[in-house]
């Protein structure tokens, strides 16, 4: 739902309102520290002092309730979907969704014989960014922050969320 | 003490627990009768020569016949070995005597083992599902286990897009 959507005639230009918006919310993507697997380690790397995520203003944060954006990285099993699904309900909007690594993306190598894993995140939560690889380095975790920086500038307060 | 030194001991403190020796390279295994598991643990454990004192591993194993629970013992006193196996045919339940009065760490080796394989122990003081949720169907680590399709609305199955095709044309 947009900020301002269905409340004033259709004239209403937001343009400046937007740029500030969204130049805010996109230079400070607060995501849940949510390690699951192998993935969990190249979070914490690129999180660490030689990817630096910092300085793109990205924090992790122990708490759904502060943070903007969740990082799915690793391996989703039935019994930890049920939990993410909590806590995706409890991050407070606008928030995004970053699918890291194989087995979040669609299984991985569970996807055949996995009987107890999630086959996508995307089946469970709706995911805006998906990085490939097992696991993706850290170049590529912050190629996904940026491509979810881009997706953050289009928005518009206008209109809800595609 | 070597494996068939202790295998001699248990076949004549215990004449009737049809033991046998599986020749195995590097170790071999004595196999026995299932309802005496309990009773020859506790020899085991408390004789002073054997002194089994440390359950290493608990594992289940299905075979093509049968479900079998392995028990690799070790004594820090005399620094030796030994495997026990019990098991019985997969045609009905395998039923095994708990042997967590012993040692206390076959708790949850025990709980895994129902978890993955449905063997079940007599007189556990706990005998529920360990890693998998208590609701959970079947016993994945079976041959003939089939996967759910869903958990508490969780999809656990891989969208088959070339069927989503087939259907809309």
């Amino acid at each position: 739902m947009g900020l301002i959507e269905g409340r004033f005639e259709p004239n209403i230009v937001v343009t400046s309102a937007d740029a500030i918006l969204n130049w805010a919310r996109s230079r400070s993507i607060w995501p849940l520290t949510f390690g699951l697997a192998c993935c969990a380690i190249e979070m914490m790397a690129t999180n660490a002092s030689r990817f630096d995520l910092d300085r793109f203003g990205i924090f992790p944060r122990p708490t759904p309730r502060q943070s903007d954006c969740l990082l799915v990285s690793g391996t989703v099993t039935a019994k930890m979907g049920e939990r993410l699904v909590t806590l995706y309900e409890q991050m407070s909007e606008p928030r995004y969704v970053i699918s890291m690594g194989s087995c979040a993306n669609s299984g991985g190598p569970y996807c055949d014989h996995g009987y107890h894993v999630v086959k996508g995140v995307d089946q469970i939560i709706p995911v805006d960014v998906y990085i490939p690889g097992c696991p993706p380095r850290p170049e590529a975790l912050i190629e996904g922050y940026l491509k979810l920086r881009e997706l953050i500038e289009k928005e518009t307060i206008a209109k809800s969320k595609v | 003490m070597t494996i068939p030194e202790i295998f001699k001991i248990l076949q004549e403190k215990f004449p009737d627990a049809e033991l046998t020796l599986e020749e195995m390279n590097p170790d071999s295994i004595i196999r026995l009768r299932t309802d005496l598991i309990a009773d020859i643990s506790q020899f085991l454990k408390d004789d002073p020569d054997l002194s089994f004192d440390s359950l290493m591993c608990l594992s289940g194993i299905e075979t093509v016949e049968e479900l079998q629970t392995v028990y690799h013992l070790y004594s820090n006193l005399h620094d030796h070995k030994v495997t026990l196996r019990v098991g019985g045919s997969k045609e009905e339940e395998l039923i095994v005597p708990t042997v967590s009065h012993i040692w206390p760490t076959a708790e949850w080796h025990e709980r895994e083992s129902f978890d993955f394989y449905g063997i079940k122990y007599k007189d556990h003081p706990d005998p529920r599902r360990i890693l998998l949720p208590d609701d959970w169907e079947g016993f994945p680590l079976r041959k003939e286990y089939e996967p759910q399709k869903k958990w508490h609305k969780i999809p656990m199955t891989a969208i088959d897009y070339k069927e989503e095709e087939g259907d809309e044309s």
